[in-house]
């Protein structure tokens, strides 16, 4: 039970991305196109539960004067490990997301699991904790690049949905866009956690 | 003349945060008030500026002689950055403990600050001479202390404003966000890139 409630809590309550809002840079950037916004989520899915497994098991054996830097060995080593993939299977996502993919380094949801939690807990809590933040984040990420891609370029997925009636409003591929949609997404995230509470 | 314009670039053109989208968490989590922000963007600027400069030597000295350029890079980056904020640290606590005192918690943050490794691995990609790299450093900086300033300046103001409950906090400075980069986006003629 303990461990369906750690799994359970970063899709919606402690979601990372609608509220707590950390690891923003990625969120704001690649959401641009849905299937820019899913490569992301699962590319920092991969890192996120490798590193805080890894963290989870060797915890024991970290000094704690040291431990930052530790972690970040490890999540620098799986990100590079992330990277060398997506560039040889996906070329041309890994083209599109760009900086972004080593920036998963210092994704602060990342360090931020490993610090609160992997640090603490057993291997089993961590692997499903960092899985349910990993898949809240994707989902957050999917979701508010749908909206963008619909709005901005009437598709989804490079699938035209919307006819030809349907003028894109470009501003929502560029970076207002992504402040915007975000801010109001919060906004309504606000509202009904507030009307259900 | 180069430098100088890849400096006015990276300050108004590429901004750092606004259209860059690197450094957004201290934007929003910093931004309170105008005196915590200024001190925020001084003590970015100035690990930037020095991160930019040590990452370039790395990766032009060390690095790519070694052909490790692919595999370590990222693992070589943020140690020399996490280890240079210790130094910093360090250096500005012995010499001037009023510096000390005014930066002094925000120090540890930039760490994983992502403008801060991002701006390393973008000097590499994008093959800056030396003296192009303290530039683009520099403006770089530059750019988010201008950006974090201006958005604390606008928040102090909000407090008085009558903002709709779901949307005070997070949500409102995202929108605010999104209209300082609206309005940074006419900068984008000024330098033909």
């Amino acid at each position: 039970m303990k461990i369906w409630k750690d799994f359970i809590k970063g899709l919606w309550e402690e979601n990372p991305t609608f509220r707590l809002l950390i690891g923003m840079c990625p969120v704001l950037a690649v959401t641009n196109a849905a299937i820019n916004g899913v490569a992301m989520g699962l590319a920092t899915l991969f890192v996120l539960v490798c590193s805080s497994t890894i963290i989870s098991l060797i915890k024991n054996l970290i000094p704690s004067k040291v431990r930052i830097p530790c972690y970040i060995v490890v999540i620098a080593t799986f990100v590079t490990i992330a990277d060398l993939v997506l560039a040889a299977y996906f070329p041309d996502i890994h083209a599109v997301l760009g900086l972004f993919v080593p920036l998963i380094v210092v994704n602060c949801l990342i360090l931020g699991r490993a610090e609160a939690f992997a640090s603490k807990n057993t291997v089993t809590r961590s692997f499903f904790d960092a899985l349910g933040m990993g898949l809240g984040f994707t989902w957050a990420l999917t979701f508010l690049s749908i909206i963008r891609e619909v709005l901005g370029m009437g598709s989804i997925f490079g699938f035209r949905v919307l006819g030809e009636w349907f003028t894109p409003f470009l501003i929502f591929v560029l970076p207002p866009g992504a402040f915007i949609t975000l801010g109001i997404i919060v906004g309504l995230m606000n509202t009904f956690t507030r009307k259900t509470a | 003349m180069e430098a100088l314009l890849l400096f006015i670039g990276s300050v108004l053109v590429n901004n750092f945060v606004l259209a860059r989208f690197l450094g957004i968490c201290p934007f929003l989590g910093v931004s309170k008030k105008v005196e915590t922000a200024f001190s925020m963007g001084i003590a970015t600027t100035f690990v930037m500026t020095l991160s930019g400069v040590a990452s370039w030597l790395i990766q032009n000295y060390i690095l790519v002689p070694f052909g490790a350029e692919r595999f370590l890079q990222y693992v070589a980056f943020i140690l020399v950055i996490a280890s240079l904020v210790q130094l910093v640290e360090m250096v500005i606590q012995k010499t001037s403990p009023a510096l000390y005192q005014a930066l002094g918690i925000f120090l540890p943050l930039i760490t994983t600050n992502c403008a801060i490794l991002g701006l390393a691995l973008l000097i590499a990609i994008k093959q800056y001479s030396f003296i192009e790299s303290i530039a683009f450093s520099f403006g770089a900086g530059a750019g988010f202390t201008l950006a974090i300033t201006m958005m604390a300046g606008i928040r102090e103001e909000l407090q008085f404003a009558d903002v709709p409950k779901p949307l005070q906090g997070a949500a409102i400075t995202l929108i605010i966000a999104g209209l300082m980069s609206m309005a940074f986006m006419g900068f984008s003629g000024l330098i033909p890139m």
